[in-house]
């Protein structure tokens, strides 16, 4: 390898050595399945003593080629296998998928269909973090953290599943619209969940952010520069963790955030606890703007009624009408009709950006559908964080870094 | 309803003519030469503010085409909010090189390796070019156009795994798909089903 991995520090005080002191150097296999790698991911570790001097990342054992499959079935036969990419949050992953989709067809969503996008987008944010923070209580030691944030997520699942009918992979968005409209009675719901979360939240935050125990662990633990982190290409909390002010629900809003009222929580030091406190305040964010969703939430058209080539019309019309009949057979067979052309499109998601680039030659079918996942490119600064580092402080990297294998690996 | 950066193709026409526009449905776009890429690169991120290369990916175009292989950079601006393409033709499709983008944003080297991966482009200077997702030795490129989608088969990555369980990987069981609608085809082909099978106007029905 050319690439130059030795610390610094140890290379000069091993130097400094009488040679029968020189210690030798070990290497270390961490994971594939090893509690805190999150996932399948695997680390190969060069060691001087309990020092790391040298961090290979082996990725690739959750690759399915999701990009190979894309390019195989039609646009809204993909939906479900953006479920499976951050599979945390498929919620979000769906809307950015959808837009991207949307954006090929120069295709306008009606104003509830964007809200509801948002407020599931929203909800799935908060979910996420809850599970990255619980499973980042786990690595540093502090086991009840995790315990009372699966008890919160468990409530949102639950209000994933009367909306979706699913609790984990809910598939809910469709080109051009969604797989249904809100039920009845539930997003009164998701403010009686705001309103009783909050409290916990900060019961929850109050275990963490004082604690001794943690803030030993975390505080100038794993700093990323902000130089460090425009040059590999870092998004979300990891980004603002190191104090770039870069969202692109603020910057390049999509679906009508550009209507909600929310901070970016921005971190100054780049270090894991600057990363833990920006999830928390994101949480406290996602809340404001799920109870301005609530509050303003638009009426009418739930998916693009002029999208007859793109949307499959609603059941009750296709059992009556035998236009709509063949319209919908057109649509599930040979795929909603896109122009020929390339589109880009990211979203903020939880982890950071997720991108889609899609390159159409026309019909229902992608010609090239590329993922750019933000767990891969955050994970990408590893082999360089890692180095000069503690076993045990490389455990706090990973969960500060907050990665899920199915968008890394695809 | 999305900004774009106006100024941007006079700026990247004056300083590289041999530059083209790329037809785009979104964001600026670029055709460059592969020996002018890094140049373009290394402009549009110190001089247009383009810092953050958020994607670097390969386009197929199937081995029929010619030039067959495209590298596409996505360059976002953090202080102009806007995005920008830049695609450049691989000169050779046998074997398809490109010069590396490691040089000016270090997680340029995950996604060459992933491109060198999947589409066996040789990303040339690249400190580590190694496969990513699949593994060291893997003998294909699984996103080139003429790779099926049920794979293909191989030796397992560890030899003492295939000694011992007298296999390789073998491909997945289609079952006569993937059972998708080909664009472009006649109507009764177009649709989904085993196309092992297919018969149509233009096919005799197989015996």
């Amino acid at each position: 390898m050319a690439t130059d991995f030795s610390f610094p520090d140890t290379a000069a005080k091993a130097a400094a050595m009488p040679k029968e002191f020189e210690p030798e150097k070990m290497s270390l296999s961490m994971g594939p399945s090893h509690p805190s790698t999150h996932g399948v991911l695997r680390i190969q570790f060069e060691l001087d003593g309990e020092v790391v001097t040298k961090a290979d990342p082996v990725l690739g054992y959750l690759h399915r080629g999701d990009e190979k499959i894309a390019e195989n079935m039609t646009y809204n036969q993909f939906v479900p296998y953006t479920d499976r990419l951050d599979y945390l949050a498929p919620l979000a992953n769906n809307m950015a998928y959808a837009i991207a989709v949307e954006r090929l067809a120069n295709l306008q969503v009606p104003p509830r269909c964007q809200a509801i996008r948002v407020l599931t987008a929203e909800m799935a944010r908060v979910s996420a973090h809850l599970m990255g923070l619980g499973a980042f209580g786990i690595d540093v030691g502090a086991w009840s953290v995790f315990m009372y944030c699966f008890e919160e997520r468990e409530k949102l699942y639950t209000l994933f599943e009367e909306l979706t009918g699913a609790r984990f992979t809910t598939s809910y968005a469709r080109i051009g619209g969604l797989s249904r409209d809100v039920p009845e009675g539930w997003t009164k719901k998701v403010e009686a969940f705001c309103d009783q979360f909050l409290p916990i939240l900060d019961e929850i935050l109050g275990m963490l952010t004082r604690n001794k125990i943690f803030l030993d662990r975390t505080v100038d633990v794993g700093i990323i520069s902000r130089a460090d982190a425009i040059s590999y290409g870092l998004t979300g909390p990891n980004l603002r963790g190191s104090g770039v002010n870069t969202d692109l629900r603020k910057d390049r809003p999509y679906s009508g955030y550009e209507q909600y009222e929310f901070d970016v929580p921005v971190g100054s030091k780049g270090d894991c606890y600057d990363r833990y406190l920006c999830r928390g305040e994101e949480m406290k964010q996602s809340v404001r703007i799920i109870r301005q969703v609530i509050k303003n939430f638009p009426g009418g058209d739930w998916y693009a009624k002029d999208a007859r080539k793109i949307f499959a019309p609603p059941k009750d019309k296709i059992l009556t009408s035998m236009e709509e009949l063949i319209n919908n057979f057109m649509i599930v067979t040979e795929g909603p009709q896109m122009p020929a052309g390339e589109v880009y499109f990211e979203a903020e998601n939880p982890k950071g950006v997720l991108g889609f680039y899609i390159v159409s030659k026309g019909g229902g079918v992608p010609w090239r559908l590329k993922i750019r996942s933000p767990s891969f490119c955050n994970l990408s600064i590893l082999p360089k964080l890692c180095v000069g580092n503690m076993v045990s402080d490389v455990v706090s990297i990973l969960g500060s870094l907050d990665f899920v294998m199915g968008e890394c690996d695809r | 309803m999305t900004m774009t950066d106006v100024d941007l193709p006079t700026a990247v026409s004056q300083k590289f003519p041999s530059a083209t526009a790329r037809p785009s449905l979104d964001c600026p776009a670029f055709n460059i030469s592969a020996g002018e890429a890094i140049t373009a690169l290394q402009f549009l991120r110190d001089e247009h503010g383009y810092d953050f290369l958020m994607d670097l990916t390969a386009v197929d175009w199937s081995a029929e085409k010619s030039p067959r292989f495209t590298v596409v950079w996505h360059l976002y601006s953090s202080t102009k909010h806007n995005y920008m393409r830049l695609a450049a033709d691989c000169a050779n499709d046998a074997e398809p090189a490109m010069p590396t983008s490691t040089g000016l944003w270090a997680g340029a080297d995950w996604h060459e390796r992933e491109a060198f991966d999947m589409f066996g482009i040789n990303f040339t200077g690249h400190p580590d070019l190694r496969r990513i997702l699949m593994w060291d030795g893997y003998p294909y490129h699984p996103l080139r156009k003429e790779f099926p989608l049920a794979g293909l088969p191989a030796d397992f990555h560890d030899p003492e795994v295939s000694a011992e369980t007298k296999t390789g990987l073998i491909s997945a069981p289609m079952a006569g798909g993937p059972f998708v609608a080909t664009p472009g085809e006649p109507m009764s082909d177009a649709e989904p089903r085993a196309k092992d099978e297919a018969w149509n106007e233009q096919r005799e029905k197989p015996e």
